[in-house]
């Protein structure tokens, strides 16, 4: 099989050859894996991804019971979002309350030195796997819809990390959150039943929602904005799916919005990628975490155990 | 060039959070100073530069390093208790950290004791989890976990590196990289080899009978340690 390097050519083979985004990069992992002499079994490679499943499905149920983060700034929004969504959920109950909770849920675990999988990367690891586990409910999605859905995510994301970045240092946040909102786009449109093309919209749409988006942690945390982000990634994502499956198009095509993020990425300033010197990072605040991580190694911000009655 | 070939770069890796230059990264010079020393050390001193030495508290970084060094994979959820375990095993750490400008942002210096033995390890963390040697007790050095590499510590006199590299050919092993220095002529030299395929036990065997070869290290577990990580999911440990 030609390597082929731009969505365009993709969406082309797989109209002709009647295929999934799953379908031909499933194929191109089995080719890869032949040239390099590895097991190229479908059936190896499936499994390899079930294992990235657990331990995504652990990472939610984790997050849910309720973590800290280690340096103290964050932590138990997961369970304060679950216990809103099964008390009041004041604005009604969506796919898009669901994905919110386990992402949150994930990324509080990976600040919390628990174990995650990198999707992505640490930093983005609520996004793709949180509007998985959320859409298998909704689309009632069986075991290998599931990992196909992860297989499209991987495709996109290899994709996109070749074409541009999946780097907060090289790229901003747009690279890392943007980047796995794209991909979870991408993968949500086909599990809704969407075409190849509308998969490819869906990803351009949710780039392009998130360009520029600059990579500005708080005391050089994984931690603030990060793990909210993966929140904002989530509805993103889904919101492109919606507007992909209802047939809108991105004017500027899927090729040359990766184009545009992997040049805005370029132009952005090195104290807006991850460097902690500009925005967020450097408000008085953020100074204030960052002196008393350095003098006693935690931020004390509010006793986060303590979860907030319902008031 | 393409910078990622399998959709397990992007999907993947399972990993301990939250950062994976700042803590799976230090897990792995934590395991190659380890491997490096060959035995568990009494005393470490971990010296932090750089990023290291600004952020290593709140990215656990250190619970990285010592975890490391007790032989825990980066994927292993009891990262988080290292200094416990390192209590409970006899090992007593110290936290440096310098203001000292190195070439690398993300740089830790081990230095690891026991009885009269001491041997220095610093290592980077280049991203992504991946990490390099700069130097081994006082030898400089370039290692990537990328390759599998063999240290091997030998006496400083002719004739031993065509030895080795003769017994390595002869194996039809292809040598991709080759370092060799010493502090003093004459006295111990540290040869580093990356082949391209992994050297098997009975070369090395072969290899540690050479005149004036003191000691081998093997770095492959390095390389291997990934698979640790599948193999603990792979136990039932997301269970």
């Amino acid at each position: 099989m030609r390597r082929v390097t731009t969505f365009s050519q993709i969406v082309r083979t797989c109209e002709e050859k009647k295929w999934k985004f799953a379908d031909y990069f499933l194929h191109q992992e089995m080719e890869w894996r032949r040239r390099n002499g590895e097991d190229s079994s479908p059936e190896t490679i499936l499994e390899k991804m079930d294992i990235n499943l657990r331990v995504m499905e652990s990472s939610v149920k984790e997050g849910i019971n309720g973590v800290q983060s280690y340096s103290g700034l964050t932590g138990y929004d997961a369970t304060r979002l679950n216990t809103y969504r099964s008390e009041k959920a004041s604005l009604g109950q969506s796919i898009y309350l669901d994905a919110v909770v386990n992402a949150i849920a994930i990324n509080e675990v990976n600040a919390s030195m628990g174990l995650i999988c990198a999707t992505p990367t640490a930093g983005s690891c609520g996004v793709v796997p949180g509007i998985l586990l959320a859409a298998r409910e909704h689309l009632k999605l069986n075991r290998r819809q599931q990992l196909d859905f992860l297989i499209t995510s991987g495709g996109c994301g290899l994709m996109i990390g070749n074409l541009a970045s999946i780097s907060g240092a090289e790229g901003g946040c747009q690279a890392e959150i943007g980047s796995a909102s794209g991909m979870a786009a991408a993968a949500l449109a086909e599990a809704a039943g969407g075409s190849p093309r509308a998969s490819s919209n869906a990803l351009a749409i949710a780039i392009k929602g998130l360009l520029g988006l600059v990579c500005d942690p708080v005391a050089s945390l994984v931690e603030v904005p990060c793990i909210k982000r993966n929140a904002t990634g989530v509805v993103n994502a889904i919101t492109a799916a919606e507007m992909a499956l209802a047939g809108m198009l991105s004017r500027i095509p899927t090729d040359e919005v990766i184009s545009a993020m992997y040049s805005v990425g370029q132009l952005m300033p090195s104290a807006l990628r991850e460097t902690a010197l500009g925005g967020l990072a450097q408000t008085p605040t953020a100074r204030r975490y960052t002196r008393e991580l350095k003098q006693t190694g935690k931020i004390t911000w509010q006793d986060s155990k303590k979860l907030p009655s319902s008031e | 060039m393409a910078k990622f070939h399998s959709i397990f770069d992007i999907i993947g890796p399972i990993m301990i959070g939250p950062s994976s230059s700042h803590t799976a990264g230090a897990v792995r010079i934590g395991l190659a100073s380890r491997a490096i020393f060959g035995e568990m050390p009494e005393n470490v001193q971990i010296t932090f530069f750089g990023s290291f030495a600004h952020t290593y508290k709140g990215h656990g970084t250190d619970l990285a390093l010592i975890g490391g060094l007790l032989g825990l994979s980066t994927a292993n959820p009891d990262l988080r208790y290292a200094y416990d375990r390192a209590k409970e095993s006899g090992m007593k750490v110290k936290i440096v950290t310098s203001k000292e400008k190195m070439k690398h942002p993300n740089t830790a210096e081990v230095r690891m004791t026991r009885g009269s033995r001491t041997v220095s390890v610093t290592g980077i963390s280049t991203g992504g989890g991946s990490i390099d040697l700069v130097e081994i007790d006082g030898f400089n050095v370039h290692v990537h976990n990328d390759n599998p590499v063999v240290l091997i510590f030998h006496m400083d006199r002719p004739g031993v590196i065509a030895s080795v590299t003769h017994i390595i050919g002869k194996h039809r092993l292809n040598i991709s990289q080759m370092e060799v220095s010493r502090k003093t002529k004459g006295k111990l030299a540290l040869m580093l080899i990356a082949t391209d395929g992994d050297i098997p036990d009975d070369t090395l065997e072969e290899i540690s009978a050479v005149e004036h070869v003191v000691q081998i290290i093997d770095l492959s577990e390095i390389r291997r340690e990934p698979d640790a990580a599948k193999a603990l999911m792979a136990k039932g440990a997301a269970q």
